[in-house]
């Protein structure tokens, strides 16, 4: 009743039967195996982060302490304009629903492909392509960028920003941006369209369910930051005022239509990784998820509440309705609350083990947490005003988006790295990696609190020793030299899972979706048979028959008949 | 983390059963935040208590969120910290009890919630009020221009403060405000050329200087000395050197600087004027 015109899942014969499998390097370039893409977008995002950790690494060198002149003022602002788009645009987003998304939501729903597979190889070659677009500006006379992720007019205007650096970046935000548009419609239609048998909306696993409310807020964000782009191109190149108060256009105008892309996009980072510990929190702790339905329409509300609070990023513009927008910022408190309690629900009375998905996902809890308290107080004009563009907003947004794209993040990949490689990732190194993670991101951002209630501006490039920030400054370089060493561990712990493998089998983790029934890797269209689906967990329900809890499997039998020892 | 422990521990908070080096962290921790905290204004949370009758305002009620955000903090990190160190797993084959949902109890934790912000809400509706407040009489007007990479201040009578670009060398001194203490001051703020933010730390207050935008708001110092203010949007090349001060003065002394300034400019003697002065200016 659910299912449209369903393709076939099982693959004749042999899986790579009729499809001319090549290997090596070609393999990589002509796939579209949402797996292979899915790997590729993974890899990629991955180095984006390690390049953008790296210039966060230059950006703490040069403040470890006042009158430093590691950097000039003209490189360290273009380091801190890289290290924010790399982050935001390609590595927190594209890892999501570029390479988690891919891997994970066909296998989700039971579908052997994406819904577009060429369309999704297209999505690939475009934010490769808008990635290196970006990176090229460090190369070119002039260099990079130099005015923050935000790129607020007119600053960004053809005369405070000649050269090629600021086109190269916004071409690139235009290539990502279609790959991005291009991979929600696909993500879209394959949830709306290749659902196996049995596998309703409200029995689709709540990582599915985050991918597609993401979807659908990058359909409604990311076309405002292309029209936006396009307007700042003309700007700068075709002579037009678009953000020129003396052409009669409105400098205010680029920060209107950027945070009504930049905050739905917020969420965009947010909901997959919320996705990811959704999954990883009940299946650790071997319970169902608590409240799967509120789950559900907390992340619709969070998703319909973020296009409507852009205003808060402009509240000392002294040009919004304050308590509108206010209002509307802590009404989002209400569904992630819900969420939150969601969580420790999944957790108590359960069985947790703290395998490495689970460490990360429960370091994602406390450190979301802490950000998430300090956006309430944000989300108030007068507090805002005291602290907006110091490092206090630095700490709140780098603990939201550390504790989702990178704890939450690191919690998926180690969750799903078994299931795509064969091959489990070894537990100690994960450890390691795991509390250097939490004690470097602790010492990083936790004093950033105290040096912006001090009165310390971000995005300065040196200070007066005079001030008294330079001991917290210097803790907080430590931390981010602590979790440069912690990305070592993680390369390290890839290296010796391929040097030293530890066969993963199907279901190592024991969990609950679809994607723990197929082989592991999967084969090449993902299933050779669909186990039933009667419940949100059909591999939990496979393996523990005696704690089924999902409809019977013929309508109308009962409950206890199917064998469900309630 | 340790693998499988022996006997259940009946408390699992009890810092007593634990290892001496586990104790060791503890009292490291508990000491260690107890110095920081007390290190940076314990009393306000580590912000200024504020200069201004506006800031006041908002230290009152960035307190109360500071309080009520650690309650809620703690609250939630309970919960967690209990669930992680109570249901550890300690049988592998264990399969607990599989419960889904509790209606009452997620009705419970969706609607205290949303009292929680009306509260919040309130709060701010009414601080926001009174820091935005603008009197019809103002002591005095002072017209602020932000421009790559300085500021100039304005008074009436044709007075200024504008020092040279201490960027490009011109000069060597930050631009002083001078503002009477427990008199309104009305701000008229504009930018010359991109986006700044006009920021005190000790006013708990900043604003945006934007082109083709003029904010108005009042500032009322509560004590005399400086205060040091900060380009706090980042606005080019320079902005880490965008600085100024703000010197509290009492009413009479202010009467007297603006009084002899006047003088001084009628006389040809003042300040120079910039060749971009304020009547070129918009909107």
């Amino acid at each position: 009743m659910t299912t449209v015109a369903h393709p076939p899942v099982a693959v004749h014969g042999d899986a790579h039967g009729d499809h001319a499998e090549v290997s090596g390097i070609l393999k990589w370039l002509t796939s579209t195996d949402h797996k292979v893409i899915g790997m590729s977008y993974t890899i990629t995002s991955v180095a984006i982060f390690l390049i953008a950790g790296l210039l966060a690494l230059g950006i703490r060198a040069q403040l470890a302490h006042p009158g430093n002149t590691f950097l000039s003022a003209q490189q360290f602002n273009e380091l801190f304009t890289m290290h924010g788009s790399l982050m935001l645009y390609l590595f927190a987003g594209p890892f999501a629903f570029g390479g988690l998304a891919n891997l994970v939501v066909p296998l989700q729903v039971g579908a052997p492909d994406m819904a577009f597979p060429r369309l999704n190889a297209l999505s690939y070659w475009l934010y490769l392509g808008g990635s290196v677009t970006m990176l090229s500006g460090f190369f070119v006379a002039g260099g990079a960028a130099a005015f923050g992720w935000v790129a607020y007019a007119p600053l960004s205007d053809a005369v405070n920003s000649p050269g090629a650096g600021p086109d190269l970046w916004i071409l690139s935000l235009v290539l990502t941006g279609f790959s991005a548009i291009f991979t929600a419609v696909n993500l879209v239609t394959t949830i709306f369209c290749l659902r196996a048998p049995g596998m309703t909306m409200f029995r689709m696993p709540i990582f599915t369910w985050n991918m597609f409310i993401t979807a659908l807020l990058i359909l409604i964000a990311f076309p405002v930051l292309f029209s936006a782009m396009v307007m700042l191109f003309a700007d700068r190149h075709l002579g037009t005022h678009v953000y020129t108060v003396a052409g009669g256009g409105s400098p205010l105008l680029w920060q209107n239509l950027f945070w009504f892309f930049g905050h739905p996009e917020v969420y965009i980072l947010a909901l997959p990784y919320f996705g990811i510990v959704t999954e990883v929190l009940p299946v650790f702790s071997r319970k169902p998820l608590f409240g799967y339905k509120g789950m559900i329409f907390a992340t619709i509300s969070i998703a319909a509440l973020s296009t409507g609070v852009w205003a808060h990023h402009m509240f000392t513009t002294g040009t919004v309705l304050l308590p509108f927008f206010s209002g509307m910022s802590y009404l989002i408190a209400v569904p992630t609350g819900i969420k939150f309690f969601n969580w420790i629900g999944s957790m108590w009375r359960g069985q947790i083990a703290f395998r490495a998905p689970m460490l990360f996902a429960i370091g994602f809890l406390i450190t979301f947490l802490m950000g998430g308290i300090t956006g309430i107080m944000l989300a108030s004009p007068p507090i805002d005003f005291a602290t907006h563009d110091t490092y206090f907003v630095v700490a709140h947004f780098h603990q939201v988006l550390f504790g989702s794209a990178v704890f939450a993040g690191f919690a998926g990949l180690y969750y799903w790295y078994p299931k795509f490689t064969g091959r489990m990732p070894h537990e100690k190194p994960a450890h390691l990696q795991f509390w250097l993670t939490f004690i470097g991101v602790s010492l990083t951002f936790i004093p950033q609190y105290a040096l912006g209630l001090d009165g310390m501006p971000r995005r300065i490039a040196d200070y007066a020793s005079n001030t008294g920030w330079g001991p917290l400054n210097m803790v907080s370089s430590i931390g981010a030299a602590i979790l440069g060493l912690s990305m070592l561990v993680m390369l390290y712990n890839f290296w010796i899972s391929w040097a030293r493998p530890i066969p993963a089998g199907d279901n190592p983790w024991d969990a609950h979706t679809l994607e723990w029934s197929t082989t592991s890797p999967p084969p090449h269209h993902n299933y050779y048979s669909i186990p039933p689906i009667r419940s949100e967990r059909p591999t939990w329900d496979l393996n523990h028959p005696e704690a089924f809890h999902g409809a019977p499997a013929v309508p109308g039998r009962a409950r206890e008949e199917v064998g469900a020892g309630v | 983390m340790s693998s499988a422990k022996p006997a259940r521990r009946r408390f699992p908070f009890s810092i007593a059963a634990l290892p001496w080096w586990k104790q060791g962290i503890v009292g490291a921790g508990v000491l260690g935040a107890t110095a920081i905290l007390s290190g940076c204004r314990l009393s306000t949370f580590g912000q200024d208590p504020g200069a201004t009758t506006q800031a006041t305002h908002e230290s009152h009620i960035f307190q109360g969120f500071v309080v009520a955000g650690i309650a809620v903090g703690i609250l939630v990190f309970a919960l967690i910290a209990w669930s992680i160190i109570r249901y550890r797993r300690r049988d592998p084959d264990a399969i607990p009890k599989q419960f889904f949902e509790h209606i009452p109890l997620e009705l419970v934790y969706t609607i205290v919630p949303i009292l929680i912000v009306v509260v919040l809400f309130t709060a701010t509706v009414v601080t926001e009020d009174k820091v935005d407040a603008i009197t019809p009489h103002p002591y005095v007007t002072v017209d602020i221009y932000a421009y790559q990479w300085g500021w100039q201040f304005y008074y009436p009578h044709n007075v200024s403060v504008v020092s040279g670009n201490v960027v490009l060398g011109q000069d060597s001194t930050y631009p002083t405000m001078v503002l009477p203490v427990g008199k309104t001051t009305q701000i008229e703020l504009r930018s010359r050329d991109v986006v700044h933010g006009f920021y005190v730390r000790d006013f708990n207050f900043s604003r945006y200087a934007q082109p083709g935008v003029l904010n108005t708001f009042d500032l009322t110092v509560n004590r005399p000395g400086y205060f040091v203010g900060q380009c706090t949007q980042f606005c080019g090349l320079h902005h880490d050197q965008m600085l100024f001060r703000v010197e509290g003065v009492s009413p009479a002394a202010f009467d007297t600087w603006l009084a002899d300034k006047a003088a001084a400019t009628a006389s040809g003697g003042g300040t120079t004027t910039p060749s971009h002065g304020a009547g070129a200016a918009y909107p």
